[in-house]
C-alpha cells in the first residue's frame, strides 16, 4: 500500500470549490498514478475545466486536498511557479504568445524559469518541435501558422519544460475536422512515451484508444468512472448512458 | 484576344494577365479620378484650383520673396512677396535662444549625439546594439555636461539663456523619454492587486489629467518654491520638465492600461501554466503586446506634449513660438507675423511629422500577422 502511495502523482481528497455561491465541483476525489491517462468527459458546463484547472492553481479549490507531485496546493504555497513548471498545460484556445515566434514561444520558459542557456532551449525546443513534426516553422509566428500546427506548437511548448503530467483542456475543440487527426496523432505518440495525462476531450475513439480509465462529469460531481472498455459497453449511471447516447449518435 | 473557357480542359485553366485597364497607371487614374462623369469634373475643379494655389503660392513664398533686408520696409522696397529677412536675421535665435554664440558648438555636437543615443532605443535591428544601449544609458549625462557646462573647463551656461528650437528638444526629448517608463509603471501601478499601489497611481493619474496643463506649469514656475524648503534655488527648466514628464506620464498609463486590458485571458493563463512569474509575465508576455497596440496613442500623446511645449512661453521661457513673438513685437519687424508662424510651425511639423512616420514604420515592423 505504501509503495503504491508514493506513485500516484495526483491526490485530490474530498474537494469542494465554489465561484461566488455557485457550488461548481462538490466532492471530488481523484487519484492518479504515475504514467496514468485519464479522460474526462461530461456536459458542458459540468465543472471538467475548472477540475483540471485546480490541478495546476489556475483556480483555487476552497475546501478539501489536491496534492500534485507530493506538494499540498494551499494558500501559503511559496513558489507557486515551480510546481506550475512541473505540470503542462494545452488549451482550447492554444493561447500561443502571438509576438513571439514559435521558437521563442518554446524557449521562453526554459531559459527564465528552467534558467536554461539560450542554446540548450533552443535546441530542446528543435527537438520537440520535430517531435510534434514542425520544425521547419520554428521561426515563423503563431498567426502565420493553422490551427492544428499551432496546437502542436503549444504542446510542444508545454513539453519544454519537461512536465511530469500534462493537462488537456478541449484539445481539438476549436480545430477543423481535418486538423483534429494530426494533434490527437501527436497526443497519442505522447501518451506512448508514458506520460502521465489527464485529457477533457469529446473525442471517444482517443479516450478507446489510449485512456487507463474514463471519468464522467456532471453538475460538478464525478458521476462515474472505469476502464473505456466497460465505461463504454456497460455504462451504471443513467445520466451517464444519455451522455453516450447523445455523443456516439450524432 | 478572346478568352473562352471552353478552350480548357478543368485543370488546365493558365493564370491569365487581368484585363487591360483594371491595373498599371491608367488602371488606378481610371479608378480613382475619372470613375464617373462627376468624379471627372471634380478632378479637373481641383486640377485647376491646385493650380491658383500653387501659380499664387509660389509667388507670395519664392518669386517675390526677400530673404535680404534690414527690417520690413527694406523688404517692401524690393518686392511685395514673403519678406524671410526676419527668419534670417533671427535664425540663430530660432535655433540656439541666448546661448552664446561661442559655445554653441555645444549644442550642435550633443543634438548629433542624441541621434546615436536614440538609434539603438528606436530601431532595434541595429548593429552592435548592446554597446550603442551602454552609450545611450550614459547620454543624458553627456548631454547634461555638455549644454549645462560647469564641468572639465566648460563655462557655465545658466539656463535663462536657452531657447528656441533646442529649448523645445530638450524639453521635448527628456519628458518624452521620462513619461514613456512613467507612464508604463503607472499603468501597471492602476492594474495591481497591492491596494495601495493600486490608489497612488490613480490618484496620481486622475490628478495629473484632470488639471490644464498651463495650470501645472504656473505651479512649476510659482507655487513649488512654498512646497520646496526655503532657500533651494530649483531651476525653473527642470521643474518645467517635471510637470511636462507627469502630465503625459498620466495620458501615456491610460493608453498603456488600454492596450493592457486588451491582452486575452488566455495569454495569462499560459504564462500562468509555464511557470512565469508575475514580472516575468509583465517583461515578456504583458508590455510588448500592450505597447504594440498601444503605439498609436502613445505617440499621440507624444506628438501633443511636443507641441505643448510652446506652452512654456507663457511662464516666460523663450521657445521657437517665444523667440518669434519677441521678434514681431520689435518694430523694424513688425506685422510680420505669417512669416513667423509659418516658419515656427515648420519647426514643429519637422519633428511631429518625423515622429508619426516613426509610429507607422514600427507598427509595420512589429506586425506578425500574416505577411
Ligand atoms: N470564472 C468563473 N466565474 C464564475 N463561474 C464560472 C467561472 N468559470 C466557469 N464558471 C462556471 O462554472 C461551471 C463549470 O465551468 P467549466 O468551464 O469547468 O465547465 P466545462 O465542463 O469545462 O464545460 P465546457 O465543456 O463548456 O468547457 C459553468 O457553469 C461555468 O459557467
Ligand atoms: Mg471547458
Amino acid at each position: 500500500m505504501n509503495s503504491e502511495n508514493k506513485n500516484y502523482v495526483i491526490k485530490i481528497n474530498e474537494m469542494h470549490k465554489w465561484f461566488g455561491s455557485f457550488h461548481v465541483l462538490k466532492n471530488i476525489n481523484l487519484e492518479v498514478g504515475q504514467g496514468e491517462r485519464i479522460v474526462i468527459c461530461g456536459p458542458s458546463g459540468s465543472g471538467k475545466s475548472t477540475l483540471i484547472r485546480c490541478i495546476n492553481r489556475l483556480e483555487v479549490h476552497q475546501q478539501g486536498h489536491i496534492s500534485v507531485n507530493g506538494i499540498e496546493l494551499s494558500g501559503d504555497l511559496k513558489n507557486l511557479e515551480a510546481i506550475r513548471s512541473d505540470v503542462g498545460m494545452v488549451f482550447q484556445s492554444f493561447n500561443l504568445f502571438p509576438h513571439l515566434s514559435v521558437l521563442e514561444n518554446c524557449t521562453l520558459a526554459p531559459i527564465w524559469v528552467r534558467k536554461m542557456p539560450k542554446k540548450d532551449a533552443e535546441e530542446l525546443a528543435m527537438e520537440y518541435l520535430e517531435r510534434v513534426k514542425i520544425p521547419e516553422q520554428a521561426q515563423k509566428f503563431p498567426g502565420q501558422l493553422s490551427g492544428g500546427q499551432q496546437q502542436r506548437v503549444a504542446i510542444a511548448r508545454a513539453l519544454c519544460m519537461k512536465p511530469k503530467i500534462m493537462l488537456f483542456d478541449e484539445p481539438t475543440s476549436a480545430l477543423d475536422p481535418e486538423m483534429i487527426k494530426e494533434v490527437l496523432d501527436t497526443m497519442i505518440e505522447l501518451a506512448e512515451t508514458g506520460m502521465t495525462m489527464l485529457v477533457v476531450t469529446h473525442e471517444m475513439g482517443f479516450a478507446k484508444k489510449v485512456a487507463d480509465r474514463v471519468i464522467f462529469m456532471d453538475e460538478g460531481e464525478i458521476i462515474e468512472q472505469n476502464t473505456p472498455k466497460l465505461f463504454f459497453t456497460k455504462p451504471t449511471n443513467n445520466r451517464t448512458k444519455l451522455f453516450l447516447s447523445q455523443i456516439l449518435n450524432h | 484576344m478572346v478568352f473562352d473557357k471552353n478552350n480548357y480542359s478543368p485543370g488546365t485553366h493558365p493564370d491569365l494577365p487581368p484585363p487591360l485597364g483594371t491595373v498599371g497607371v491608367v488602371g488606378w487614374l481610371k479608378n480613382n479620378l475619372f470613375s464617373s462623369l462627376s468624379n471627372s469634373i471634380l478632378t479637373l475643379l481641383s486640377l485647376y484650383l491646385l493650380y491658383l494655389l500653387i501659380e499664387g503660392g509660389l509667388s507670395w513664398f519664392v518669386v517675390d520673396a526677400v530673404v535680404n533686408a534690414n527690417d520690413k520696409p527694406g523688404c517692401r522696397k524690393i518686392a511685395d512677396g514673403a519678406c524671410w529677412a526676419v527668419i534670417v536675421k533671427r535664425f540663430d535665435q530660432f535655433i540656439y535662444g541666448f546661448y552664446p554664440l561661442a559655445e554653441r558648438w555645444r549644442i550642435d555636437v550633443s543634438f548629433c549625439l542624441l541621434f546615436v543615443a536614440a538609434a539603438p532605443l528606436l530601431y532595434p535591428d541595429i548593429k552592435f546594439r548592446k554597446y550603442m544601449l551602454v552609450f545611450s544609458c550614459i547620454y543624458p549625462f553627456i548631454a547634461f555636461i555638455l549644454i549645462k557646462g560647469g564641468l572639465f573647463n566648460l563655462l557655465m551656461i545658466e539656463t535663462n539663456l536657452f531657447g528656441g528650437a533646442m529649448l523645445t528638444v530638450i524639453i521635448g526629448v527628456t519628458s518624452i523619454a521620462c513619461s514613456l517608463p512613467l507612464g508604463i509603471l503607472l499603468a501597471l501601478g492602476r492594474q495591481s492587486r497591492l491596494k495601495l499601489v493600486k490608489v497612488i497611481s490613480v490618484c496620481f493619474i486622475e490628478f495629473m489629467r484632470g488639471v490644464p496643463l498651463i495650470t501645472l506649469l504656473f505651479v512649476a514656475s510659482t507655487m513649488l518654491n512654498y512646497f520646496l524648503p526655503p532657500g533651494t534655488n530649483f531651476n525653473l527648466l527642470i521643474r518645467v520638465i517635471i510637470m511636462m514628464t507627469f502630465f503625459s506620464a498620466a495620458y501615456i498609463a491610460e493608453v498603456i492600461r488600454g492596450g493592457i486590458q486588451a491582452i486575452p485571458k488566455g495569454q495569462y493563463e499560459a504564462a500562468d501554466a509555464i511557470g512565469l512569474t508575475y514580472w516575468q509575465t509583465t517583461r515578456f508576455i504583458t508590455l510588448p503586446q500592450a505597447l504594440k497596440i498601444s503605439i498609436p496613442g502613445i505617440v499621440n500623446t507624444f506628438i501633443g506634449l511636443y507641441k505643448d511645449t510652446t506652452l512654456v512661453v507663457i511662464i516666460g521661457l523663450l521657445d521657437p513660438l517665444g523667440i518669434g513673438r519677441a521678434a514681431l513685437a520689435d518694430t523694424k519687424w513688425n506685422g510680420l507675423s505669417t512669416e513667423t508662424y509659418l516658419f515656427v510651425a515648420v519647426i514643429f511639423f519637422i519633428s511631429c511629422f518625423a515622429m508619426s512616420r516613426y509610429s507607422l514604420w514600427l507598427e509595420k515592423k512589429l506586425s506578425t500577422d500574416h505577411n
